[in-house]
């Protein structure tokens, strides 16, 4: 896939990010970028960082030093407020256990960002269950978290990250928790909605598979990264 | 050309008898058929045919004619060649990728940028294979395709797991 990947049209950038947990070191100096439509695969071994450059990129995280832009702002000059006002309605984040409400039913669970922002309470059920539909889905929309399959929770995950129609969506080993077939499954829903909605996807995966259909792939060792070029 | 090119890069540390070659191809390869003395010089026949290798001297004693070998500009050339070109990702392509990289960590070369460039390789090849499997018709399509990924997963593994302890021995020795 041809992408544009001129300053202009770099959605989101994070720059020489340096980051740790008390006394260890998670990011030494790691770099990421994401255009429109883009599929970038953040890969490297357990420890390397992967989990905390996508969540100091998605604006989760305030790394020590370094810059995340998006769109032209610096997440860094941003209050709290306003950085979480960009995660709910620019960014999706999908991790690797859907992390969905367990109380809630898959079609409340995706219904949520648009509550949080405010919708129309009809119009946002009525959006979630589209979602749900795209994702192959809709049986599940009275089912609770706890009465579904992993992969069955992951395509409830992917509509929720996707329903505030985000410019980025940040996964974390989305397909970690599925058997090969579900796994599959689930990868190539993500990547068609983000193909149709021109999401920016960027996908934290220990999964050669994954790795094998970004555009980019960006390699993690001992929190630096080393830009491969893409399959 | 395999075992021809491991020569050469045996030799590309100094000149060496058959006897030599053989013995050092087998320590370096453990895992593998040790080389008769048939094979080394057959092998060593041809790259001299090649030009690939001259003949450094011929030692006249009171036992068998023993004789030098050492390799030539060609050699270098081909042996840089054929350390600069990826495998295909074929079906079995483990055994060839081994000895490149061992022959390649020998020589001193750098063995990581080789490793990245066949891990682009083989993603290229898994890439296809899943937009394959995608539109596959039927169960028995789906698993075919799923062997050689499964093998090509195996494989991008290794890679990873080679490229890690070249790193972490890089670390050790610097």
């Amino acid at each position: 896939m041809n992408v544009d990947r001129t300053e202009d049209a770099l959605v989101l950038q994070a720059r020489d990010l340096h980051a740790s947990y008390g006394r260890t070191v998670a990011l030494r100096g790691a770099s990421l970028s994401v255009s429109a439509g883009e599929v970038v695969a953040v890969t490297g071994p357990s420890g390397s960082g992967k989990s905390t450059l996508l969540l100091c990129a998605a604006g989760v995280l305030r790394p020590e030093s370094g810059r995340v832009t998006y769109a032209g702002r610096d997440l860094g000059d941003l209050d709290e407020a306003d950085r979480s006002l960009l995660r709910r309605r620019d960014f999706g984040l999908v991790l690797q256990f859907g992390q969905l409400v367990p109380e809630l039913s898959a079609v409340q669970n995706v219904a949520l960002p648009l509550l949080l922002e405010r919708h129309d309470k009809a119009a946002s059920v009525t959006t979630a269950r589209d979602w749900l539909e795209r994702l192959d889905a809709a049986d599940l929309a009275d089912a609770r978290p706890g009465e579904m399959s992993g992969g069955e929770a992951q395509r409830v995950a992917i509509a929720r990250a996707l329903v505030t129609g985000p410019r980025i969506v940040f996964a974390d080993e989305p397909t970690g928790a599925l058997d090969t077939v579900n796994g599959e499954r689930v990868l190539r829903m993500l990547l068609e909605v983000c193909r149709q909605t021109a999401a920016g996807l960027v996908l934290v995966t220990h999964d050669n598979r994954v790795a094998a259909v970004a555009d980019r792939e960006v390699a993690l060792r001992d929190g630096r990264d080393e830009q491969r070029v893409g399959a | 050309m395999a075992i021809g090119h491991v020569l050469l890069g045996i030799l590309e540390r100094g000149p060496a008898h058959g006897y030599d070659l053989k013995r050092s191809h087998d320590q370096h390869f453990p895992s593998a058929r040790p080389l008769a003395f048939g094979q080394v010089y057959a092998a060593l026949a041809k790259l001299t045919a090649d030009g690939l290798v001259e003949v450094a001297e011929t030692q006249q004693g009171g036992g068998p004619e023993r004789t030098t070998y050492a390799i030539t500009a060609a050699g270098v050339d081909s042996l840089e060649s054929w350390l600069g070109t990826t495998e295909s990702a074929g079906p079995y392509p483990a055994d060839e990728l081994v000895r490149k990289t061992v022959t390649s960590l020998l020589r001193g070369a750098d063995t990581v940028a080789f490793l990245q460039d066949q891990r682009a390789t083989h993603l290229a090849v898994m890439r296809d294979l899943l937009a394959q499997q995608a539109s596959a018709q039927n169960a028995a399509a789906a698993i075919a395709i799923d062997h050689t990924i499964s093998h090509l997963d195996a494989d991008l593994r290794w890679l990873e797991t080679a490229a890690e302890r070249v790193a972490a021995d890089r670390t050790a020795t610097a």
